[in-house]
């Protein structure tokens, strides 16, 4: 599924006018964000891009750790880490984080994927400095205020984020469980980010400072400042903050074992929680930007975004066998996973929707979709990425986008090469990732059961 | 393509090039850690001018430019929502905007979607208490083709009946799915215990089981007939557009729209508040937490008390440093999150406070949030204060970054009739609260001898701890109860 983002050129927005008639397909063309880029003596990487319109500045640090740095038996401790970097450093005592940010008039967040952790702070304009402030002490300073007692705080915390997210969710826990049948047992995404309660347990004191000192070093580190800035000043308060901060040693990238499927792998798991049966099916794919990952985002848009989407309007609209039924395909680092999933109306059968399923994607690897259900799709995602130019901040704003550009390897403004991905695609391309990676003989089909009523 | 496996903090939720290397500090003396940095002035946000024009049918048109990006926003917001929902027809409001692009003008409902889709458009329906709106976001160049589409959704809807039936089933079929999930039941047995069945506000805006079922299509065509008039209505018009250039479309879609018969609203009457404090627990068998809802009948968005409130609740519940939050997840870590709100209609909403919390931790749970109901009645100290005021106040830049956004609080000066000058007025209105006022504000809307508390979870578990804190009398609902008419 696509959460792109765009950015807005001000200059090649020409205002309505009421007499020219608007050519069909006439967006501009052309998405551009300037920035600027430079790394401290200690190896932070600092992006730094203007937007004046509203007077507020996001500022937005990825640590290039996630979920997948973990090993079996101290799953969910990527995340753990996260909640614990709110919680005071040397010169911010416990609390004080959110409250000094509070009382500018911002807010902060943070999050944690299988592949990096990202802390997103946005303020009124005139406390930029204050948030570098707090940025680089947790950076530099953050085990000079640790303690046993408040890991055990976040422990607690995280461990009620599991149960509202997964065990007290309806269809929560197959979530859990389709990721563990996909990937091998040693890859690192066959376990969840919020890890299992056993290793939730298991987390020690111990484990946090040595995470810290491996992996929250400013040279495995990317920092977006972005809005209402002037960019040398900016500049010149981020080697005041954070220049004193000590480089640690190189990171050593994930080394995945191979994930390759071989078979079709089916399970039938009970939920007590869910009233209607429900189908997943799943398949290894190309990992994020790698040739296919665009692709397979139209494949989902064929198959199930919008009413006159393939499935839809077979499974919802016109035989209305299904209450709902989605395709996306989340891209990771190390591989992407591509997913359908299809909820049985009362009294309708899984085999009967998986049966149609099987039938539209046996199409769509027999003959392209049609040219304009590709033009759709592609016409969708270009609009979103307009939307995606209007904020900076927050976890789908114009900084955390320059920070995932970089972090994939390409520059920060690569927002016009990434929508040239998709503009680029013929229906063909659509059908060969069809073809390619979505094959009937090797995936994951997971079914959930409702536990029987009372 | 969507990250995978993403967690956060909280819900609510190669190759570069170098372009510049100039300022390096790095030599100089290290930055002073003692104390935080001190804060410049705040900026001003200075909003574009609302500019308000009217159709030759007499319909308003508010005008906002924006041109930071090439899109529009056009949204017809309808006065007229579940509030206006007839006895015995709870859910028709709802029911007739969900079906507004189900069938339209000449198109059927494939192909109004088919036709948004291809132009990159969003076009959305919607209804709540208050009011009932099509909303548009478009791409500018394509503005032209989408509005005659948002149009026949919005005045010339054909409720097709084998539509209906689609989105009947899926609605029942989502009630269905409710009866096992906490978190969806919680807000509607809150609902129901707070203002019973009669009361509008006691049942969702999507109605009950019953209603669903015996909603005809007639139902949906006297409604629209009735309450969607030009006279009731008013189109918001955000982004990358002039006035002028664009009245001329505005009018050609809009401007021939007439009236029929004059539509009528009465007000939601005002609901008697709880006699006592009373406890019902809806039992969920096997919940690992229990869905924990504790409030009672607020203020209308009319209330005067409107600034001390938002100052209030920000302080008991309404950020992450309020006490309800640093209370029940950073001391005790009972829950993901904890929080409370004034849901402010055109009749009095609730207040509620709520959370989820683990099912061992349900009693001890109830025990902080009846502390922090109480505590909220005392003085209130002049930093925490203080910190409230500045998070509302300064925070309200962030609020106008995208067009949706700005046409959301277009929409919500039009609905509550608020002045003209309320978002320039509204940082100065927040700093002028003071700690008496939010105090009186606390004495007069949170009582804790009369607050509704529900719980919904497993209740062979948590029943004997929460009867033994003697808050109150305890009863039982049943999901029928909770869903039921």
């Amino acid at each position: 599924m696509r959460r792109t983002i765009i950015l807005a050129l001000v200059l090649l927005a020409a205002p309505l006018s009421a007499q020219a008639p608007a050519p069909p397909t006439a967006v501009p063309a052309k998405l551009e964000v300037p920035y600027r880029l430079f790394t401290l003596a200690n190896g932070l990487t600092v992006i730094l891009h203007q937007d004046r319109s509203v007077p507020i500045v996001a500022v937005n640090i990825w640590y290039h750790v996630g979920s997948a740095n973990e090993h079996r038996g101290r799953t969910g401790f990527a995340h753990l880490f996260e909640h614990l970097m709110f919680e005071g450093s040397k010169n911010v005592k416990e609390g004080e984080f959110d409250n000094l940010l509070e009382a500018a008039g911002g807010n902060n967040n943070g999050s944690t994927t299988n592949d990096r952790t990202n802390y997103v702070i946005d303020v009124p304009s005139n406390a930029l400095e204050l948030a570098l402030y707090l940025e680089s002490d947790r950076m530099g300073y953050l085990l000079d205020a640790m303690s046993p007692e408040r890991v055990n705080g976040q422990r607690d915390v995280v461990k009620n984020e599991r149960r509202q997210s997964y065990e007290n969710r309806p269809y929560g826990m197959a979530e859990i469980e389709l990721d563990q049948l996909l990937w091998p047992e040693n890859h690192p995404y066959s376990w969840p980010t919020i890890g299992s309660m056993e290793d939730l347990t298991a987390a020690s004191y111990e484990d946090v400072v040595a995470f810290f000192k491996k992996y929250y070093a400013p040279n495995n580190a990317s920092l977006v400042i972005a809005g209402d800035i002037d960019l040398d000043r900016t500049q010149a308060l981020v080697h005041k903050w954070f220049d004193e901060v000590p480089r640690g040693k190189p990171v050593e990238p994930v080394a995945p074992p191979a994930a390759l499927l071989t078979t079709v792998t089916r399970k039938t798991m009970t939920d007590d929680q869910a009233r209607l049966p429900r189908v997943y099916l799943a398949w290894i794919t190309p990992r994020m930007f790698a040739p296919g990952d665009a692709a397979l985002d139209v494949v989902s848009s064929v198959l199930a975004g919008g009413k006159n989407s393939r499935l839809y309007k077979r499974l919802v609209y016109d035989t209305q066998m299904a209450q709902d039924v989605s395709a996306f395909q989340q891209s990771g680092a190390l591989g992407s996973e591509f997913t359908i999933v299809a909820t049985a109306r009362p009294g309708k059968s899984v085999t009967d929707i998986q049966k149609v399923i099987d039938e539209e994607m046996d199409r769509l690897r027999k003959e392209p979709p049609q040219p304009r259900e590709v033009e759709r799709a592609v016409n969708q995602i270009e609009a979103n990425f307009y939307r995606g130019m209007e904020r900076v901040g927050g976890f789908e704003g114009k900084a955390n986008q320059l920070n995932a550009y970089y972090t994939a390897g390409g520059g920060p403004d690569y927002f016009a090469e990434d929508l040239a991905r998709y503009t680029s695609l013929s229906p063909s391309d659509v059908q060969a990732a069809a073809i390619g990676w979505l094959p009937a003989d090797r995936r994951v089909e997971l079914i959930v059961e409702p536990e029987a009523q009372k | 393509m969507m990250a995978r496996g993403e967690m956060a903090r909280r819900s609510l939720l190669p190759l570069t090039v170098v372009v510049a290397c100039v300022v390096s500090l790095a030599a100089q003396q290290r930055p002073d850690r003692s104390k935080p940095p001190a804060l410049g002035p705040a900026p001003s946000l200075h909003l574009p001018a609302i500019q308000k024009r009217t159709l030759s049918n007499g319909l308003p048109v508010w005008v906002m430019e924006a041109h930071k990006v090439p899109l529009a926003q056009v949204n017809l917001v309808v006065m007229a929502g579940s509030g206006d929902d007839p006895s015995g027809k709870f859910g028709v409001a709802n029911l007739t905007a969900a079906m507004l692009d189900e069938g339209a003008g000449s198109r059927s409902s494939l192909e109004i979607a088919d036709a948004i889709d291809y132009l990159g458009a969003d076009l959305t329906t919607a209804s709540n208490s208050d009011a009932s709106a099509v909303r548009l976001n478009v791409p500018v160049a394509r503005l032209r083709d989408a509005l005659p589409i948002m149009a026949d959704v919005a005045l010339r809807p054909t409720f097709p009946q084998q539509d209906l039936e689609r989105l009947r089933q899926e609605r029942l079929t989502a009630l269905l799915q409710a009866r096992n999930d906490p978190s969806a039941l919680a807000p509607l047995a809150f609902a129901r215990v707070l203002y019973g069945t009669m009361h509008r506000y006691g049942t969702g805006q999507q109605g009950t089981e019953t209603t669903l079922k015996a909603f005809t299509r007639q139902d949906l065509v006297a409604f629209h007939d009735a309450m969607y008039q030009p006279s009731s209505a008013m189109l918001i018009v955000v982004g990358d557009i002039t006035a002028d250039g664009v009245m001329p479309l505005l009018e050609q879609q809009f401007g021939s729209w007439k009236a029929t018969t004059p539509s009528r609203r009465t007000l939601v009457p005002r609901a008697p508040q709880p006699p006592q404090t009373e406890i019902t627990i809806v039992d969920v068998p096997m919940a690992e937490q229990s869905q924990i809802r504790v409030g009672l009948v607020g203020v209308a968005r009319s209330t005067p008390d409107y600034f001390p409130l938002q100052v209030l609740n920000t302080i008991l519940g309404g950020s992450f440093t309020s006490r309800l939050n640093q209370n029940l997840r950073e001391q005790h870590g009972y829950t993901y999150g904890a929080s409370s709100r004034f849901d402010m209609r055109l009749s009095p909403g609730p207040f509620l406070a709520g959370a989820g919390v683990q099912t061992d931790k349900t009693a001890e749970s109830l025990t902080e949030f009846f502390k922090e109901l109480n505590g909220i009645l005392a003085p209130i100290d002049a930093q925490e204060l203080s910190r409230a005021k500045n998070y509302v106040a300064l925070g309200l830049p962030a609020e106008f970054e995208t067009i949706a956004d700005l046409a959301a609080h277009l929409e919500e000066l039009a609905i509550y009739t608020l002045p003209g000058d309320y978002f320039q007025t509204y940082v100065s209105n927040i700093q002028a609260v003071t700690a008496a006022a939010v105090q009186k504000a606390a004495a007069t809307y949170i009582q804790p001898k009369k607050l509704a508390v529900v719980v919904v979870g497993d209740r062979k578990v948590i029943e004997p701890r929460i009867r033994a804190l003697n808050l109150g009398p305890i009863r039982f609902m049943t999901v029928d109860q909770v869903l039921g008419s």
